[in-house]
């Protein structure tokens, strides 16, 4: 029987790094101490989106969430809290005061779907799971045909979350009106966008729900095997997820005949080895295939020729966590959240200068401003923002003075602004526009394949541009090329990887060219960032 | 160790990992993940030589794979390997001084060993922790919230485990 209080201690793979294990063992130590190990559960959740304040302790049947940072925090909190029943304010994060330029609105009005459960059940444990409606919306899939179950996912206006925004319902039709002998569903969680880190704390926080979306789709396209091709080093999600899956085996709800329906589906994980082109679908099919991870010649499209030349369905995490909520409560539902054009809501990875570093779940359509200064408290230090980098490594930047923009999958086209993977990534004035732009052309640098020349040239020869203007040595006919040689990628490289690199870099040299320029013929970089090469001296003789 | 030894080796991992698999042809990755795993953060290529054997695929295919992917090296590494992250989000929250800071606790550059073998410093893109960035992997345990300072305090911490024998 459950215990009369309940500490949830939120421990994923951003706060184990601030020590949430060894605070979590400290406070039942303390229980220990103090004889109240019989009235207090201690367990383990998964994320609870913020990490400024330390780790967080959700404390029920009250509902106060602390923020402890230390020892001492949790020898208050026990004394004063559990054992005289009151309140410690400074450790209470709800009623801390958010810094003066926020609007003085709680973190918690955020909209939940696909963290709903994310920080109030233990990931480790499928009972915790199927306790909060979960594997309902399974059961209710495998209630209708098939052919419906990818009907309401059409209905719904579900657009994948994994950066391109394409609908889910019609990628699952055409696997499904594909006949073949076998299909499967693939789940690209091989997250490598800088930046992004939300679907790394679905697959921590709660697994099972991406279990539940493919086993769903798997279903409805008729797929009786799935992968989930996870990083090599998100050692926490695999850990995570490959006890989720031994579980849903243990429970029936994988294998043969699940839940009586006849459906068959089999459910493994893959590991990535640490390759960003493999987030690309058909380089990720590649290297499950066990190749290196270069991208396919689409057409065919893996929904038609995917895995082993099969009919195969690839989605990425969020995507299949959205999913069972929609089968359960009904596209008419999903589409009241959001945007008409992309329901729904949309996991945000708030990182950079920012004060709340973290996540959150806001309704599609929410503005770029609302996610820094409400949700994430603001920029760090008392600095001003600069620039804002939204989508991830392949989004744009746009300027302090832009960020109004509502994101949905169309912002880019009416606003300038990618939503791409859900990444904010603010950017403080003490930064140099030419030393961000280098460091994230050096990725596409590394990252590229070198399959196609636009992309294996392209990116080290804006690489070496970049370079000169930040040793000083720029001229404004670089910038030109720079944009010459933008276009020729955008419209020749062979995957998107390389068509994409673009976005960033035109986005930053339209909006920030006065930077640069201020880069030419000066003895420093204006921001006092780049290290300009001494010129040398004339030497007389 | 003989090639002999290798093989034995390399077979027994070949089978354990394809027993547990959906389909035999998926599964070279994760062989030489767990290839890597024995020999501690390093693939011998004679590895190749045994994988040729038992896949039947060609030994250039294999060896691209080895190379393709960051995660494998074909050099012996390090007992510690280090990636640290000089993606954006790290970059702006400090991370270019603790890059820096590295090499020098270290003496050594990216992709080098240092001469006691036990340190392997490599460049890594966004480990997925950019809520506690700057960050750095040693083997499989994350650091975030990196300072130059505290660069140094990990990196001396684990020396001196070393020196004292401790496991």
């Amino acid at each position: 029987m459950r215990k009369p209080i309940t500490i949830l201690v939120s421990i994923d793979s951003n706060s184990l790094l601030l020590g949430a294990r060894h605070l979590k063992n400290y406070l039942i130590n303390r229980l220990e101490h103090y004889n109240l190990t019989g009235l207090v559960d201690v367990l383990e959740t998964g994320s609870l989106g913020r990490y400024d304040q330390g780790v967080l302790f959700l404390l029920l049947p009250d509902n106060r969430l602390y923020g402890i940072k230390d020892t001492n925090d949790i020898e208050l909190f026990v004394v004063e809290q559990l054992l005289k029943g009151r309140p410690v304010k400074d450790l209470i994060i709800e009623e801390i005061q958010p810094p003066k330029t926020v609007e003085a609105k709680k973190v918690t009005e955020e909209e939940r779907i696909v963290l709903k459960r994310a920080g109030k059940i233990d990931p480790k444990n499928i009972e915790e799971y199927i306790a909060l409606d979960g594997y309902r919306g399974l059961a209710r899939a495998l209630e209708m045909k098939p052919a419906d179950v990818v009907e309401e996912i059409k209905a719904s206006g579900l657009r994948g979350r994994g950066g391109a925004g394409f609908p889910t319902g019609l990628k699952w039709e055409f696997t499904m009106k594909v006949d073949a002998p076998e299909k499967f569903v693939i789940c690209n969680a091989d997250e490598g966008e800088p930046g992004t880190f939300k679907d790394r704390l679905i697959m921590e926080g709660d697994p099972h729900s991406v279990i539940e979306g493919m086993l769903i789709a798997g279903y409805a396209v008729g797929a009786s095997k799935g992968y989930v091709y996870i990083r090599g080093e998100y050692f926490e999600s695999v850990d995570n997820l490959r006890n989720a899956i031994a579980q849903a085996y243990e429970y029936g709800l994988l294998g043969k005949n699940i839940l009586g329906s006849g459906f068959d589906f089999d459910l493994t994980v893959r590991l990535g080895a640490g390759a960003y082109v493999c987030g690309e679908e058909t380089a990720l099919i590649e290297s499950i295939e066990g190749k290196s991870g270069r991208p396919r010649l689409k057409p065919p499209y893996p929904p038609v020729k995917g895995l082993f030349q099969k009919p195969t369905v690839v989605n990425n995490v969020e995507t299949f966590a959205s999913v069972p909520t929609i089968v359960m409560k009904g596209a008419n539902w999903f589409k009241g959240i959001g945007t008409p054009s992309s329901p729904g809501t949309k996991v945000f990875s708030l990182c950079g200068n920012i004060v709340r570093r973290g996540i959150v779940e806001a309704p599609m359509g929410t503005t770029v401003a609302d996610l820094i200064f409400k949700y994430g408290g603001g920029i760090e230090n008392g600095k001003k923002l600069k620039m804002v980098q939204t989508g991830g490594a392949a989004g744009t930047f746009i300027r302090a003075d832009e960020i109004n923009v509502p994101l949905d999958f169309d912002s880019f086209k009416n606003h300038g602004a990618s939503l791409g993977s859900g990444v904010i990534l603010a950017i403080d004035d003490s930064h140099c526009a030419v030393d961000v732009a280098l460091n994230l052309m050096e990725f596409f640098a590394h990252e590229s394949c070198g399959k196609c020349t636009p992309c294996r040239e392209g990116t080290r020869l804006i690489v070496n541009i970049l370079k000169e203007f930040s040793k000083g040595r720029g001229t404004r006919e670089m910038l030109d090329n720079l944009y010459n040689i933008a276009y020729t990628m955008q419209n020749s490289a062979f995957c998107g990887l390389g068509q994409s690199v673009p976005v960033p870099l035109t986005s930053m040299l339209d909006r920030f060219r006065d930077e640069f320029e201020a880069h030419v013929g000066v003895d420093a970089c204006p921001v006092g960032v780049c290290k300009f090469d001494k010129k040398k001296k004339k030497v007389r003789k | 160790m003989s090639f002999e030894e290798v093989r034995n080796t390399i077979k027994e991992i070949y089978e354990k990992v394809n027993s547990e698999s959906l389909d035999e042809r998926d599964n070279l990755i994760n062989i030489l993940h767990a290839i890597q795993e024995y020999y501690g953060n390093y693939i011998p290529l004679e590895a190749a030589e045994v994988l040729k054997e038992l896949t039947g695929k060609p030994l250039s295919k294999i060896y691209e794979v080895l190379t393709f992917y960051t995660m494998f090296s074909t050099n012996k590494r390090g007992k510690y390997v280090i990636r640290v992250c000089k993606s954006l989000p790290c970059h702006v929250t400090g991370g270019a001084a603790v890059l820096e800071s590295l090499k020098d606790a270290l003496e050594i550059d990216y992709g080098q060993t240092t001469q006691d073998g036990l340190f392997t410093l490599e460049e890594s893109s966004c480990l997925g922790l950019c809520g506690v960035s700057p960050v750095m992997l040693i083997n499989d345990e994350a650091y975030g919230n990196l300072t130059p300072e505290k660069v140094k305090e990990i990196i001396e911490e684990i020396k001196e485990k070393e020196r004292s024998g401790v496991k």
